[in-house]
C-alpha cells in the first residue's frame, strides 16, 4: 500500500497516575482528558466495564470507587488517582462467582449481558450497604441503570436471591 | 409463572432431561464476569479508529467534498468519500438503494458522507471537522402526507409511485358483499408513532485486511450472512474471501439486522490502509442507524354480526419509511398479513403504502410491521365489543381462527393455543370481577396477538436450507456444534447446546458452541423474524440424530444389542432393557471413531411450502404461529393524565419451552418493551418543514422505562406442542410484545372512559380526551382520517372457503402499475412470492397438513 498520508504523531501529552484496581496497585499513562471509563477499557484493557451513552444516562459504565457506585463515563480519570476502584473483573474471588454473579447467571438476569456489569456493580454496592434490601430499595438503587432486555424483574429476583444466600452463608459462618 | 397444558395437546412424549428444564445459558458465566467480548472490546495491533462525517441537512445535493485539510491532519491515515464506493447495497434485493458513503445526495440528517481512519478516535473526529462539504439543499419530505402528495423532489429514482416506495392492494374473498350482511360495520382510525430499538450496546465493527487479499470483520450484527453478501458486493470481492464474525450482540431487537454503512466503510478502510480499522458508533449515531418502528397511520373497518362474529375486514395502512428501503417492502406487507391468524376473518381486504421521507430509515423492530396493525385491530375490537355490549374477552374467544386451518389470505395455521391463553389470563387476573367494575381511574384491558416462528421464505430466493448445523464428536467425549446463528441475548447459542445435549444424552456444558462465523459455520439466515429456535433448532435435531445413529451403530455391533434398543442419557449409551450393559458416551464415540473414522454430522432445515401463490404471499407464512393474550391493569390520574401500570398478566402459547427461564425472560422483556412503546417511547422530529432534526437522539431524552415504570408481570406459558417446532417449540421473542400496547390502551378506556387511539398514550393525550369528554365532546384523542390515496386496483384472491387455489383470480380486469403483474414465479424479494410452479388444491392443503402432523409426530 501507499505511504500513510501523515506519519507525524499528534502532540498529546500523557499524564501518569496510580489506581488501586480490584485490589491491585497499577500505574498507567493516559491523555489527561480521558475518563475513568476510557482509562479502564483502553489503557488497562479492563473491557468488562461497558458504555451505552458516555453521557451519564444509562448506568452501563457503573464502577465502584471507595465503596460508592459511580458512572465512570462522567469521571475524569486524573481526579481519581490513588483511589480504590472495583470493576466486574474483580468480583469473582478464588475462581468462584460472587453470589450476585451466580444469581444473575442462574435466574436469567443477564440476557444480552451488556448492561450486566453495571447492574452487578450497583447491586453490589447496595448489598454492601443494605444486606437485606426490600423490593422497593432494590428498584430505587437500580433506577439509574437501564436494561432493554429483561424488564428488570429477573434482576430484582437475582439481587434478592443473592442477598438471601449471602445472609445464609454469613449465618452459617457464625454457627 | 405457571405452565398449563392446553386442552387437546398431545400426551407428553418420551421423558426429556434437558429440554423444558430451567437452566443457565451456555454463556451466562462469561456475561456476569465481564469476560464476554463485544465488538467494541476487541483490539488488534496497529488498529486505526474510524469516524464518519454525517449530513447535517435532511435532503441535499452534494456539490463538492474537499478532504484536503482532513488528509493533512497529523495522525490521519486515510480519508474516504462515496467516490470510492460506487456499488449500492441494501438488505432486500428489491431495494439496493444505500451507498456506504453518500455520493450525490444526502437523504436524512445523519446520512454518512465521508470517513476518516486515524491513529485514535480524537484525531479521527478532529479530521471529520476538517472535511469541507458544499451542499445544495432540497425540499424535505417529512411526513406520510408529504410522501403521498409531493411528487418532487424524488428521494429515490425507484418505487411504485413518485415518493411512494411500495404499495399493496389485495382482496381475499368478497369484502363488500360480506359487509352488506353484517349487523354492525365499524370504522376506526389509529396512529402509531415511530420508536427505536435502543440496544444498550452501540453498534461497533472491527475489520482486518490480510495481505493475501482477504478481509475479516467482527461486528455487532444480527445477520452475518446478509452482511457477508453486502460486503462482498460493495468491495467486489469473492465472498469466500470475506469472513464475517458476528460478535455477541448487546441487544438487537431488529436494530442490527441491516448491513450498515459503517460496516462496509471499515472494511474498505482496512483494505485501503492495510491496517485493522475499528468504529464504535456514538449513541447519537445509533439513533441515525435506526431501522425502528415505522410511524403508521391506519384505518380499519370491520363488519360483525350481533354476536360479535366477524364477517369481513378492510384494513388500510400508511407507513412513514424514512430515507431508505431497508426491510420496508416486507414491513408494508406485514402491516396487513397477520390480522387473520388470531380471529377468523372470512373476507379480508388489505391496502398499504410506504412512503420515503427524509428521516433515518425505518425497518424491523421487534414485531416487525405487526405491532401497529395489532394495536389498531385490538383497540377496534374493544370498541366493537363495547358497542355490542359484549365482554371483549368472550368476543375474542368466540372468533378464534381454528387450529390446523388455512386463513383467508392463505396462511397455514398449525397449533393454536390462543383460547387457552385467553382463559388463563382471564382467570389469573380476575377479569370478570374487574372489567367495567373497578372504580373510576382504575381499569383493565385485554388484547391478543400472534407472531410467526420464522419467515417461511428467505430474503434471497433459493432452494437451500434456512439454517444449517454441523457437529464434531471426538474421542474426548466433547462435542462441538457449529451454526451460523447469532446470539443477540435471546439465548440461541444455548438452545443449540440444549438440543444437542438432549439427543446425545450429554450435558450442555460438554458442548462447545461456535456460531455466527461465515468461515466456520454453516449458513443460518440470522436472528430476525423469530426464526432461530425453530430453524436452527430443527437443524440441530437432525444433525444430532444423525450423529447419534452413527455412534449407536458402532455401539450396537460391539454390545450385540440392536441399535434401536440403545438409549443416550446421563453421558452414557446403554441398553434400554439392561442399563448395566453400556458404556460412557466418550467410549461410545471412540468406538464410532475407530469404526467410521472422524465422527461428524450435519443437519439442515427448510420451512414447509406455503399454500399462498399470489403476489404478496411471500410475507406472513411461517412453519408455526405463537399466540399471546395480555390483560393490563392501569391507574389513570384524571388530574394529570398520567397512566401507571401496576400489573400485566400475559399468557404465551410457546408450544414447548426449550428453557422456560429464557421464555419467561422473553415474555417479561417483551412486556417491558411494549410498555415503553405505549407509555413513552417516540422517535420524533423537530422543524418538520425544513430541517427534520431528530428531537432527542440521546438516552436521557428518548424516554424509556426505568425500574420505576416497569410493571409487575405474571407469565403463563401454554405448552401446546406444534408438530413443526423443535420438540414442539414455537417463538417467544416477539409475539408477547404485541398485545401489550392495545391491552394498556383498552384498560385506559375501562379506567376513565376515554380512547387514546395513538401510540404512545402520553399524559397530554389522555388529559385532552378527558377534557373533551367533560365538555360533552367525544372522549378521544387520535387521528380523524387517513389521506385520500389512489391505490392500485385490487389483486383478488379467492379464499380457501371459496375453493380458491392460492392464486389471484384468473382473467381479472386490472393489473397493478409499475410492473406488479401477476406472473410471479421466482421473484427475488422478501415481499414477493417466490414459489415454484403449481397451484394449491384443497387436497394438497390437506396433504400438507397431514405431512406436518406426521413429521415430528415420532418425537
Amino acid at each position: 500500500m501507499s505511504h500513510p498520508v501523515s506519519i507525524e504523531p499528534p502532540a498529546r501529552l500523557k499524564i501518569q497516575a496510580a489506581f488501586i484496581v480490584n485490589g491491585e496497585h497499577c500505574e498507567v499513562a493516559f491523555a489527561p482528558h480521558k475518563t475513568l471509563l476510557e482509562v479502564l477499557r483502553e489503557d488497562l484493557a479492563l473491557t468488562g466495564t461497558k458504555h451505552g451513552c458516555e453521557l451519564g444516562e444509562c448506568g452501563t459504565c457503573t464502577i465502584i470507587v471507595d465503596g460508592t457506585p459511580i458512572l465512570s463515563c462522567l469521571a475524569l480519570a486524573a481526579s481519581y488517582a490513588n483511589r480504590r476502584i472495583d470493576t466486574v473483573e474483580g468480583m469473582a474471588a478464588d475462581g468462584a462467582l460472587h453470589p450476585l454473579q451466580d444469581a444473575f447467571a442462574e435466574l436469567g438476569a443477564a440476557q444480552c449481558g451488556y448492561c450486566t456489569p453495571g447492574f452487578l456493580m450497583t447491586a453490589r454496592a447496595l448489598l454492601d450497604a443494605t444486606p437485606r434490601p426490600s423490593r422497593n430499595e432494590i428498584k430505587d438503587a437500580l433506577s439509574g441503570n437501564l436494561c432493554r432486555c429483561t424488564g428488570y424483574l429477573k434482576i430484582y429476583e437475582a439481587v434478592e436471591l443473592a442477598s438471601e444466600r449471602i445472609a445464609r452463608a454469613g449465618a452459617a459462618v457464625h454457627d | 409463572m405457571t405452565e398449563v397444558a392446553a386442552t387437546g395437546a398431545a400426551a407428553p412424549v418420551a421423558e426429556l432431561r434437558v429440554v423444558g428444564t430451567p437452566r443457565r445459558k451456555v454463556d451466562a458465566t462469561a456475561k456476569v464476569t465481564g469476560e464476554l467480548r463485544f465488538a467494541d472490546d476487541l483490539v488488534l495491533p496497529r488498529m486505526l479508529h474510524c469516524k464518519l462525517l454525517r449530513s447535517r441537512l435532511p435532503h441535499a445535493r452534494i456539490v463538492r467534498v474537499d478532504t484536503t485539510r482532513a488528509a493533512a491532519h497529523p495522525g490521519v491515515i486515510a480519508v474516504m468519500t462515496g467516490a470510492e464506493l460506487a456499488i449500492p447495497f441494501g438488505i432486500l434485493p428489491v431495494s439496493q438503494d444505500e451507498h456506504a458513503l453518500c455520493r450525490d445526495v444526502v437523504r436524512f440528517v445523519g446520512d454518512p458522507v465521508a470517513a476518516v481512519a486515524a491513529i485514535d478516535e480524537d484525531v479521527a473526529a478532529e479530521a471529520c471537522d476538517l472535511i469541507d462539504v458544499e451542499y445544495e439543499q432540497l425540499p424535505a419530505i417529512a411526513s406520510i402526507e408529504d410522501g403521498l402528495s409531493m411528487r418532487e423532489p424524488l428521494i429515490h429514482d425507484y418505487g411504485d409511485d413518485a415518493n411512494v416506495h411500495k404499495r399493496v392492494a389485495l382482496e381475499f374473498g368478497d369484502v363488500d358483499d360480506a359487509m352488506a350482511t353484517a349487523d354492525l360495520v365499524r370504522e376506526d382510525v389509529f396512529f402509531y408513532e415511530g420508536n427505536t430499538h435502543l440496544p444498550m450496546e452501540q453498534h461497533a465493527s472491527l475489520a482486518q485486511w490480510s495481505a493475501d487479499g482477504k478481509i475479516t470483520i467482527w461486528s455487532s450484527t444480527q445477520t452475518p450472512h446478509y452482511l457477508h453478501r453486502a460486503i462482498a458486493k460493495v468491495l467486489e470481492m469473492p465472498p469466500a474471501h470475506v469472513r464475517v464474525i458476528a460478535t455477541p450482540n448487546g441487544g438487537g431487537f431488529g436494530g442490527k439486522s441491516d448491513p450498515f454503512n459503517h460496516e462496509i466503510v471499515v472494511c474498505a478502510l482496512a483494505r485501503k490502509t492495510g491496517r485493522p480499522v475499528k468504529i464504535c458508533l456514538t449513541r447519537e449515531e445509533v439513533f441515525y442507524c435506526h431501522r425502528g418502528r415505522h410511524p403508521t397511520l391506519m384505518k380499519i373497518k370491520t363488519g360483525v354480526r350481533k354476536d360479535g362474529g366477524i364477517v369481513a375486514m378492510d384494513f388500510t395502512s400508511f407507513l412513514d419509511g424514512g430515507a431508505y428501503g431497508s426491510y420496508g417492502v416486507a414491513s408494508t406487507y406485514y402491516t396487513g398479513a397477520l390480522q387473520t391468524v388470531t380471529y377468523k376473518v372470512p373476507h379480508y381486504r388489505f391496502r398499504g403504502a410506504r412512503v420515503f421521507t427524509n428521516k433515518p430509515p425505518c425497518g424491523p423492530k421487534r414485531g416487525h410491521g405487526t405491532p401497529q396493525p395489532r394495536f389498531a385491530l385490538e383497540c377496534h375490537l374493544d370498541k366493537i365489543a363495547d358497542q355490542l355490549g359484549l365482554d371483549p374477552a368472550e368476543m375474542r374467544r368466540s372468533n378464534l381462527q381454528p387450529a390446523n386451518s388455512v386463513t383467508a389470505n392463505w396462511l397455514r395455521i398449525g397449533s393454536m393455543g390462543l383460547g387457552a391463553c385467553i382463559d388463563a389470563t382471564v382467570t389469573k387476573s380476575d377479569w370478570k370481577n374487574k372489567h367495567r367494575k373497578l372504580p373510576f381511574g382504575r381499569g383493565v384491558g385485554i388484547a391478543c396477538s400472534s407472531y410467526i416462528s420464522g419467515a417461511g421464505l428467505p430474503i434471497y430466493w433459493n432452494s437451500m436450507p434456512h439454517s444449517g448445523v454441523q457437529l464434531k464428536l471426538d474421542r474426548s467425549g466433547g462435542v462441538a456444534c457449529f451454526c451460523g446463528s447469532t446470539d443477540i441475548g435471546q439465548g440461541s447459542d444455548s438452545i443449540l447446546a440444549y438440543i444437542v445435549a438432549e439427543i446425545l444424552g450429554i450435558e450442555p456444558v460438554d458442548i462447545r458452541v461456535v456460531t455466527g462465523d461465515t468461515d466456520l459455520t454453516p449458513v443460518d439466515l440470522g436472528s430476525y423474524s423469530s426464526r432461530v429456535t425453530m430453524m436452527s433448532g430443527n437443524a440441530a435435531i437432525q444433525a444430532a440424530e444423525r450423529a447419534r445413529d452413527q455412534v449407536a451403530s458402532a455401539v450396537a455391533s460391539k454390545l450385540g444389542v440392536p441399535a434401536s434398543r440403545l438409549t443416550f442419557a446421563h453421558r452414557r449409551v446403554f441398553d434400554l432393557q439392561d442399563a448395566e450393559t453400556g458404556m460412557s458416551f466418550a467410549e461410545a464415540v471412540q468406538l464410532a471413531e475407530s469404526k467410521f473414522g472422524t465422527v461428524g454430522s450435519t443437519g439442515s432445515y427448510t420451512p414447509p411450502r406455503s399454500p399462498g401463490r399470489y403476489k404478496g404471499a411471500g410475507v406472513g407464512p411461517s412453519p408455526a404461529y405463537s399466540y399471546s393474550c395480555a390483560i393490563a391493569e392501569v391507574e389513570v390520574d384524571p388530574e394529570t393524565g398520567i397512566v401507571r401500570v401496576p400489573k400485566i398478566w400475559l399468557a404465551h402459547d410457546v408450544g414447548q419451552s426449550i428453557n422456560p427461564t429464557l421464555v419467561i425472560g422473553q415474555v417479561e422483556g417483551s412486556v417491558y418493551m411494549g410498555l415503553g412503546e405505549i407509555l413513552m417511547e417516540e422517535m420524533t422530529y423537530r422543524d418538520k418543514q425544513r430541517n427534520v432534526v431528530h428531537h432527542h437522539p440521546s438516552m436521557l431524552e428518548y424516554k424509556s422505562p426505568t425500574t420505576w415504570e416497569m410493571c409487575d408481570v405474571e407469565t403463563i406459558l401454554i405448552n401446546d406442542k406444534d408438530p413443526q417446532g423443535p420438540f414442539g417449540g414455537k417463538e417467544a421473542g416477539q409475539g408477547p410484545l404485541l398485545p401489550v400496547m392495545p391491552a394498556v390502551a383498552n384498560a385506559v378506556f375501562d379506567a376513565v372512559g376515554v380512547r387514546v387511539d395513538e401510540v404512545p398514550c402520553s399524559p397530554h393525550k389522555v388529559l385532552r380526551a378527558l377534557r373533551d369528554k367533560m365538555k360533552g365532546k367525544e372522549g378521544r384523542f387520535g387521528p380523524g382520517s387517513v389521506p385520500e390515496y389512489d391505490f392500485p386496483d385490487l389483486t383478488r384472491v379467492p379464499t380457501p372457503a371459496q375453493g380458491g387455489n392460492g392464486r389471484e383470480s384468473v382473467g381479472r380486469a386490472h393489473s397493478e402499475v409499475g410492473g406488479d403483474q401477476s406472473s410471479v414465479t421466482n421473484r427475488d424479494s422478501a415481499g414477493n412470492p417466490v414459489e415454484q410452479a403449481g397451484e394449491t388444491t384443497a387436497a394438497e392443503i390437506a396433504g400438507l397438513n397431514s405431512e406436518r402432523d406426521s413429521r415430528r409426530g415420532s418425537r
